[in-house]
């Protein structure tokens, strides 16, 4: 069945497409023949590390997924929570990171332009985005340049289709000088009777293709991004796409238009692997086959080949099962959005995958087991080694401002407006909160006081120490900042980013991690709903630190209780919420060590998720009850740091009084968890107290708000306009040097 | 009042408008998509902000050059009101219906974030609840903000009193001559302006300044 120009397929073809012996051993079996070059390329793209999950399924099982707020897990487009009022919200984040390390821009667009599809292909409007990247350390020579294309490119497709990019996370590492990290998330509203899936019901049916035109763009997409980086890169650069926020911008209108009038059965965004992955997905989760005549697609570019047409990832594309009798209305639909559609292929009873070129059949696999038989692997590991104690740091030469200004004006710590300011944050009309908190938090549009928070979080730094309590720390932060804005946490979404999963440290690294992540989520009732694995985030041997970021949704009942970070009043009363009795002294990990000592030693933070918990549910309780009026929790940097934000935030000094003695560096820049800074009015003071003793959770008063300066114990003062000054500085410089 | 709204495709921030106009009015106003023939005789005509075909060629290109806008034009002619904003204002330039055009950005990037307007005239329909000189809060979100005239141009925009809205203090964002914001035609009927007031119209949006300018309109309309 070799087509004219199509090669021989071999194993040595077959390892070129990424495949090894046991998995061609496996498709011969399957087959009983030597498959077509179009059917390789189909299982290369199934059976692929980033579609098939095939090193991390194992463990993904042991992740919680379910809860009383679950409408549907992991396994769709993305997850669906119950926000109650009839109404949902739909979201996922994904990485796109090795096409962004190739080609930042684009990479980065299509990242965002593929999230986004995922959110309205389930029938939900994006109402909200965040990002969460990770680039090399500031001194090598790509970093700006990949800052600077990631940035823009986030922008210039999240901007242009209409979505608030309400938060997010930057930092600098070297471990990510050759993989950085682009995670992106989205979320949307759907009205729970009017949700949209995948499978296929009904044989017999038409299948269309509906949105831009297919390319040779991203050929081999996903294949890449499943293998490690070598020498070769620069070569890798015509498989990124090319993203089209304006065609994507009216396939969302023209989707939630034709979803309207009950005319799709079945739909499926065409991402990785395009319409291999979309059509056989389709069909496996219906029980049906699928038969696509490839002479029927939409194509912009001459003599594709089928291979091509099967493999391309060309954008803003979807495939839907399309009601027959309301064929007309859909058309009328996608031509006024000027959409191309055609209609590719039917449904079919045979539970075969068949596609047809040129009155050749040019693929004939079974659809079931290409999804359900992809190989998977119980990849050898080892445990990772736990950390050894921190050495003795002699503190006594801190000065305690000069350390928290060379904190707020590093790399990680310092302002990330230039960042921000990039991405349209308001629009929508709903954003109430926008980067800048703890979590971004979006109106719900219809209903005059809910709102919903999000928040991503990891510490990479942490779980390259302790992937386990580093991946609890994870969980537990991202819980904690939406508990600080007064939001409720529904559940998350996880983007698992790692290195070579062959490697037993790593695979080891990749156990670690889930199990804290499945421990933390059980504990704090924040079940997983969707996901993603970026495996291979190697280049040429070295890996990343083990990343795995969470991202939040919390629920507000009452916008008009909700928390912010900025002190709001002068002489106010500052409480420690979760404070253990010395307030917090774990100096391991801490970005105080690296900036100040230069060291990355010692463990992380522990992670404990009972006080974990009753501190953010007594946080929940005083912000519902109009208690609080400032919140803020503590992460980076420790104590100072937060409330040096909440002053800039404020505009407001604060003095906290600290009994001078060699540990107030400690105490100060500790990165203790389950702990967040308040305010209330002084005339609560008693009645928040007894809050905290029935809550069985410590909230020593620490400070108070007031003057134009900030006083850490015996520190001398720090004005605000100098903080200020410092915060704001770094990113700007640091990018505004590259085009001098 | 009666209002309605314009609609290319890749326009995004129509949804933003009709929230502020339910908001302030409590009425919903007409839809009209580009493919329809005729404008009808509405008090307030809106082309609201967004990327109308992408940007793809300039800003507000392809838009401008689109059959529909003939009957902007005839409804600007009859003296009615038209309000481009953002895109809009791109639109209205590139369709020569307001004088200059909108350049990138001088940092060439994308920014969002509020700055501070003063209105200019006050004397005309969009601007007459505004105190001269006073400056107020409104977001901006672009790329192409930098209002560019040649000197003949902008003597003749100074000579007509046809600057409604200036960045005040050192807040311009994007490098526009004179740090203008928002311009008015001849006959002071056609408004364009880059930032967007209407996402700054109830307490929830962080404050409610840019309501100023649709009660300018619903007093000149009284």
């Amino acid at each position: 069945m070799t087509g004219p120009g199509e090669p021989d397929v071999t194993f040595e073809l077959a390892a070129a497409h990424g495949l090894n012996l046991a998995e061609y051993d496996k498709i011969l079996a399957l087959t009983g023949r030597t498959p077509t070059y179009t059917e390789l390329g189909i299982f290369s793209a199934m059976w692929n590390e980033h579609c098939s999950y095939k090193s991390t399924k194992k463990w993904l099982r042991i992740l919680p997924t379910n809860g009383p707020c679950v409408i549907q897990g992991p396994g769709e487009n993305a997850g669906v929570v119950d926000i109650g009022d009839g109404q949902a919200v739909v979201f996922k984040m994904e990485s796109h990171n090795h096409p962004s390390f190739i080609e930042p821009f684009q990479g980065a667009a299509t990242g965002m332009g593929g999230i986004l599809r995922d959110i309205f292909t389930m029938g939900a409007r994006p109402i909200a985005a965040m990002n969460a990247l990770r680039f090399g350390a500031p001194e090598h020579e790509k970093t700006p340049h990949l800052v600077a294309g990631v940035v823009a490119g986030i922008g210039a497709y999240a901007n242009c289709f209409g979505v608030a990019t309400v938060g997010g996370e930057v930092e600098f590492d070297q471990s990510y000088n050759g993989n950085i990290l682009v995670n992106a998330f989205a979320a949307g509203l759907v009205a729970t009777d009017a949700i949209f899936y995948s499978a296929a019901k009904g044989v017999g049916l038409p299948i269309v293709y509906l949105g831009a035109k297919t390319g040779r763009d991203g050929v081999g997409g996903a294949t890449m991004a499943s293998a490690e980086f070598g020498a070769d890169i620069e070569e890798k650069r015509p498989t990124v796409q090319v993203g089209d926020p304006f065609t994507e911008k009216r396939l969302l209108e023209a989707c939630l238009e034709l979803m309207a009038t009950g005319a799709v059965i079945a739909i499926q965004d065409m991402g990785a692997a395009g319409l291999t992955c979309s059509a056989v997905e389709m069909g496996a989760r219906g029980d049906l086959g699928i038969e696509l005549d490839l002479d029927a697609v939409p194509v912009r570019e001459t003599d594709m080949t089928p291979y091509e047409m099967m493999l391309s990832e060309s954008q803003e594309r979807m495939l839907m099962v399309l009601a027959p009798e309301k064929e007309d209305i859909a058309r009328k639909i996608f031509q006024k959005w000027e959409l191309d559609f055609a209609t590719v292929g039917k449904t079919t009873n045979n539970l075969r995958f068949r596609v047809v070129f040129g009155g050749r059949e040019v693929a004939n696999l079974p659809i079931r087991e290409l999804g359900d038989q992809a190989p998977e692997y119980d990849r050898p590991w080892n445990p990772p080694p736990k950390p050894p104690p921190l050495g003795p740091l002699d503190l006594s030469g801190i000065d305690m401002a000069d350390a928290l200004l060379k904190l707020l004006g590093s790399p990680n710590l310092c302002s990330r407006r230039w960042v921000y300011e990039q991405y349209d944050t308001l629009i929508g009309a709903n954003s109430l909160q926008t980067p800048g908190g703890d979590a971004g938090v979006v109106r719900v549009e219809g209903h005059p006081a809910k709102a919903l928070a999000f928040s991503s979080d990891v510490t990479p730094r942490y779980c390259a120490a302790d992937p386990y309590e580093g991946a609890m720390q994870a969980v537990a932060e991202c819980w904690r900042n939406l508990c600080a804005t007064g939001a409720t946490p529904l559940a998350a979404s996880d983007n698992l980013n790692f290195g070579n999963p062959e490697k037993p440290e790593i695979m080891g690294q990749i156990v670690g991690a889930i199990k804290g992540i499945a421990r933390a989520c059980t504990a704090l009732n924040f079940p997983i709903v969707s996901g993603n694995v970026s495996l291979y985030n190697e280049t040429s041997g070295t890996g990343i630190s083990p990343t795995p970021t969470i991202a939040g949704v919390g629920l507000i009942s009452d916008f008009s209780k909700m928390a912010r970070i900025r002190f709001a009043r002068s002489d106010e009363v500052i409480l420690l919420v979760g404070a253990p009795a010395t307030w917090g002294t774990h100096l391991g990990q801490s970005r105080f060590l690296h900036e100040i000592f230069g060291q990355k030693s010692g463990p992380p933070p522990p992670v404990d998720l009972g006080r974990e918990k009753a501190a953010g549910e007594l946080v929940r309780a005083l912000i519902s009850a109009r208690l609080a009026t400032a919140v803020h929790d503590c992460s980076d940097g420790g104590l100072a740091v937060a409330l040096a934000e909440m002053a800039m935030a404020g505009n407001i000094g604060a003095t906290v009084d600290f009994p001078g003695n060699g540990q107030s560096a400690a105490v100060f820049f500790g990165e203790d968890q389950a702990r967040y800074v308040l305010t209330i009015a002084p005339a609560d003071l008693e009645k928040v107290q007894a809050m905290a003793k029935t809550a069985n959770i410590s909230a020593p008063m620490i400070g108070r708000t007031g003057g134009n300066a900030l006083k850490l114990g015996s520190a001398r003062a720090i004005l605000l306009s100098e903080l200020n000054k410092v915060h704001s500085g770094w990113f700007d410089r640091f990018m505004n040097a590259r085009t001098e | 009042m009666k209002c309605a709204i314009l609609v290319f495709p890749g326009l995004n921030r129509d949804r933003d408008m009709v929230a502020a106009l339910v908001h302030l009015t409590g009425h919903r106003p007409q839809l009209i998509w580009h493919t329809e023939t005729k404008i009808p005789p509405v008090d307030l005509l809106i082309i609201p902000g967004g990327f109308s075909y992408g940007d793809y060629l300039r800003p507000g290109a392809i838009a401008a050059r689109s059959p529909i806008l003939e009957e902007v034009k005839k409804h600007s002619a009859a003296g009615r009101l038209v309000m481009g904003i953002c895109n809009g204002f791109q639109i209205l330039t590139e369709a020569k219906l307001l004088p200059g055009t909108l350049m990138r950005n001088a940092s060439l990037k994308f920014v969002c974030r509020k700055v501070q307007l003063e209105a200019v005239n006050t004397n005309t329909a969009f601007t007459g609840a505004f105190l001269p000189r006073q400056p107020f809060s409104c977001p901006v979100a672009h790329h192409d903000g930098n209002y560019f005239a040649d000197s003949p141009t902008l003597a003749n925009l100074h000579e007509g009193d046809q600057i409604a809205f200036r960045y005040a203090g050192d807040t311009n964002p994007n490098g526009s001559v004179d740090n203008i914001a928002g311009i008015l035609n001849r006959q002071k009927n056609v408004l364009g302006l880059m930032p967007h007031p209407e996402n700054l119209v109830e307490p929830a949006h962080g404050g409610t300044d840019g309501a100023r300018l649709f009660h300018s309109i619903l007093e000149a309309l009284a």
